[in-house]
């Protein structure tokens, strides 16, 4: 299958806004989670991440330049990760060491073991994690940003979704729902060519993912996924627009999926050359790295500070957390409610 | 004292919760300038604002989805359903978003549900049902089932002011038909998870909620009547949490228990009511704990039709005759 080529809608001015520092903390988070993902391949191999372990090789580019992009401490702007979007959780504030204990269920994990990987929120941080079902978390961010809206906070909320994740009705009505409330909503719109093993071609009849959102009347640009600069900038653009009241702004980013489904997935129907096309001549952080050097924007020796920096913290993350007990038996029993109705009912085990 | 109808009760409380706390919002489907489709919301976009009553698109997974956003922001939305029928289409979003927020993740999603539902008004299949089974099986939902005047009033204010998510169940049948003398300047809040004693006996209990709660008492009423039976008749009022409590203290009391709800009757709120009977109180029972439902089919329109496949007074008459003589 030929891939759709890679066609930029947006012209925006790249880098311009921003200064050697952010480069570098861009850099940094490009690398911790490349870094991260690849201790917790190592940490799932040893069966010490419980359930699957889904990479975002290749899609962290993306992720974190269009997280970057928000205001962000507390109190700020607010973010929807999907499972690929571990860069943009990093760059909002998560803790390495709160991503491994998450994957290895930990008791001492942001949510007590009680749910899977990146699907936890820090709400004053600025993310809420979302649920298995795709779509979903596009009407529950339109809350959010109607809650902005009508407390007249200049607060942006910005939501991931895929193109596979394009197909499901809570997409359409979150979508509709934000764009007849011109509410302060930013949609990135992750076209990675694969939703589980189902091709583009099985999933939507349009070219770009944007032709759908502009069916509701919203701002809809494509740009290059696996440039940093250009996500950034389209991303930054958008959230300020949404910022001054200027309503929704889908982002379609073009980028592939470099690893199957989850770490189980061998992806054997991804043709061979395309997964070796997209490393060797479109890696985002390859990217990234070349125009900071190619253009002198930092020095070679800052980006290794940072890889050593980065390979320091994920030990250290990983040595704090990886010895840690499950969560006890019965500790799955309260917190459904804020005030537990009952007690437990399950007679049997009192005999 | 004041002479209101369930659905004027019902609108007091959602007004005075609006005028009580800015942070309660309502959303959805002609809800605002038009006042909703049974007028339960008029006057309130005039009174609050189109931003605290706002007009949505036809998208329940959204409006609920929505909703759950501006809770955990710290709003508490108050959804409708412009009939409760059409909460399947937002299922996904209160079952697996809004109802596990709080357990998977410790978010706080204070908000509340509601829309018409129920039968008797020839509504055919899709204004007409009751959802309450399907999200029974749901921890982190509370539903409660209001049958009286006051307690539409006293529950919709405890929903709104609840922490956690509330479907509120209204009948429509009820909306009208009820009136009752409420006090005027006295709050009134109805505990979620209380059942109440709508009638004292000695023989038999009932326990029913929503309309047939009302067929319920007039059943009671003839068989005092004619046979000299005396039936006590339990309101359950919150379907989740259950009142355990209440339904065991009756069932200790008159030993014969006969469960009347107007859903049909196939994994109904009945099965899961013996369960905890037999479970908690097995030893008390003088006879088998019986129940009339609504037939396992759609509800039909037809007056004929939709009129035997409901709970009607005389088949609660019938079963409760049957089950006082065993």
């Amino acid at each position: 299958m030929a891939l759709p080529a890679t066609r930029p809608t947006a012209a925006f001015p790249t880098g311009a806004a921003l200064s050697a520092d952010q480069l570098l903390e861009i850099y940094y988070f490009l690398r911790l989670t490349r870094t991260l993902e690849e201790r917790l391949v190592a940490l799932y191999r040893q069966t010490k991440v419980i359930g699957g372990l889904f990479r975002s090789l290749g899609q962290e580019g993306e992720s974190v330049a269009s997280a970057y992009a928000l205001e962000r401490g507390r109190h700020k702007d607010i973010l929807s990760p999907l499972i690929r979007n571990l860069g943009s959780l990093l760059v909002m504030g998560a803790q390495p060491v709160e991503i491994l204990r998450q994957y290895m269920a930990k008791a001492e994990s942001p949510t007590r073991g009680r749910e899977l990987n990146v699907h936890f929120n820090d709400l004053e941080k600025g993310y809420l994690g979302q649920i298995s079902h795709l779509g979903d978390m596009i009407p529950v961010m339109a809350g959010i940003a109607l809650t902005f809206k009508l407390r007249r906070e200049p607060r942006v909320g910005l939501v991931y979704i895929g193109d596979g994740g394009m197909s499901t009705g809570t997409f359409h009505e979150g979508l509709n729902l934000a764009a007849v409330q011109r509410l302060p909503l930013v949609v990135i719109g992750e076209y990675n060519h694969w939703a589980y093993s189902t091709p583009p071609d099985k999933q939507f009849a349009v070219t770009d993912l944007a032709e759908k959102a502009k069916g509701y009347g919203v701002q809809a640009v494509t740009v290059d996924g696996n440039d940093v600069f250009a996500v950034y900038e389209a991303t930054r653009f958008a959230v300020e627009r949404a910022r001054r009241g200027k309503g929704v702004h889908f982002i379609e980013v073009k980028t592939y999926r470099r690893k199957g489904h989850a770490e189980h997935d061998d992806q054997h129907y991804v043709p061979k050359a395309d997964l070796e096309r997209w490393a060797s001549e479109n890696d985002p952080i390859d990217r990234y790295t070349q125009r900071l050097l190619g253009a002198d924007m930092v020095a070679e020796g800052d980006l290794k500070d940072i890889d050593d920096r980065v390979r320091v913290e994920v030990d250290q993350a990983t040595d704090a957390c990886v010895d840690e007990p499950l969560p006890p038996a019965e500790s799955a029993l309260p917190g459904v409610y804020v005030d537990p109705p009952s007690a437990d009912k399950l007679w049997f085990k009192a005999l | 004292m004041a002479e209101v109808t369930f659905l004027e009760a019902l609108r007091q409380g959602l007004w005075e919760e609006m005028e009580r706390d800015d942070r309660v919002f309502i959303l959805g489907e002609d809800v605002g300038l038009y006042g909703g489709a049974f007028k339960v919301t008029d006057g309130f976009s005039k009174r609050f604002g189109e931003s605290r009553v706002i007009d949505t698109p036809i998208s329940e997974a959204a409006i609920v989805g929505a909703a759950a956003g501006a809770a955990h922001m710290g709003l508490r939305p108050v959804a409708e359903m412009q009939f409760i029928d059409f909460i399947s289409c937002a299922y996904d979003m209160l079952t697996n978003y809004v109802a596990t927020a709080r357990y998977r993740a410790g978010l706080s999603t204070p908000m509340v549900v509601r829309g018409p539902c129920g039968g008797y008004v020839r509504g055919g299949p899709f204004h007409s049902q009751n959802p309450e089974a399907a999200f029974l099986h749901t921890p982190g939902l509370k539903i409660v089932y209001p049958a009286t005047a006051r307690d539409a009033k006293g529950l919709i204010k405890a929903s709104i002011r609840d922490e956690d998510p509330v479907l509120y169940l209204e009948h429509k049948w009820l909306y009208r038909r009820i009136k009752e003398q409420l006090p005027e300047g006295e709050e009134i809040l109805t505990p979620i998870g209380q059942a109440r004693m709508a009638r004292d006996g000695k023989h038999l209990s009932i326990i029913s909620y929503g309309a047939t709660l009302w067929k319920s008492l007039e059943a009671a009423e003839q068989l005092e009547k004619a046979d000299g039976v005396s039936v006590e008749v339990l309101d359950l009022r919150t379907l989740l949490p259950m009142d355990d409590a209440a339904i065991v203290a009756t069932v200790k009391k008159t030993n014969k228990v006969l469960i009347v709800h107007e859903d049909t009757r196939t994994g109904g709120i009945a099965g899961e009511i013996a369960a905890r009977i037999n479970e908690q109180a097995f030893e008390w029972l003088d006879g088998p704990i019986m129940r009339v439902t609504a037939h396992d089919v759609p509800l039909p329109y037809a007056p004929t039709l939709e009129d035997f496949v409901l709970p009607q007074t005389e088949d609660i008459v019938k079963a409760a005759r049957w089950l006082a003589a065993y």
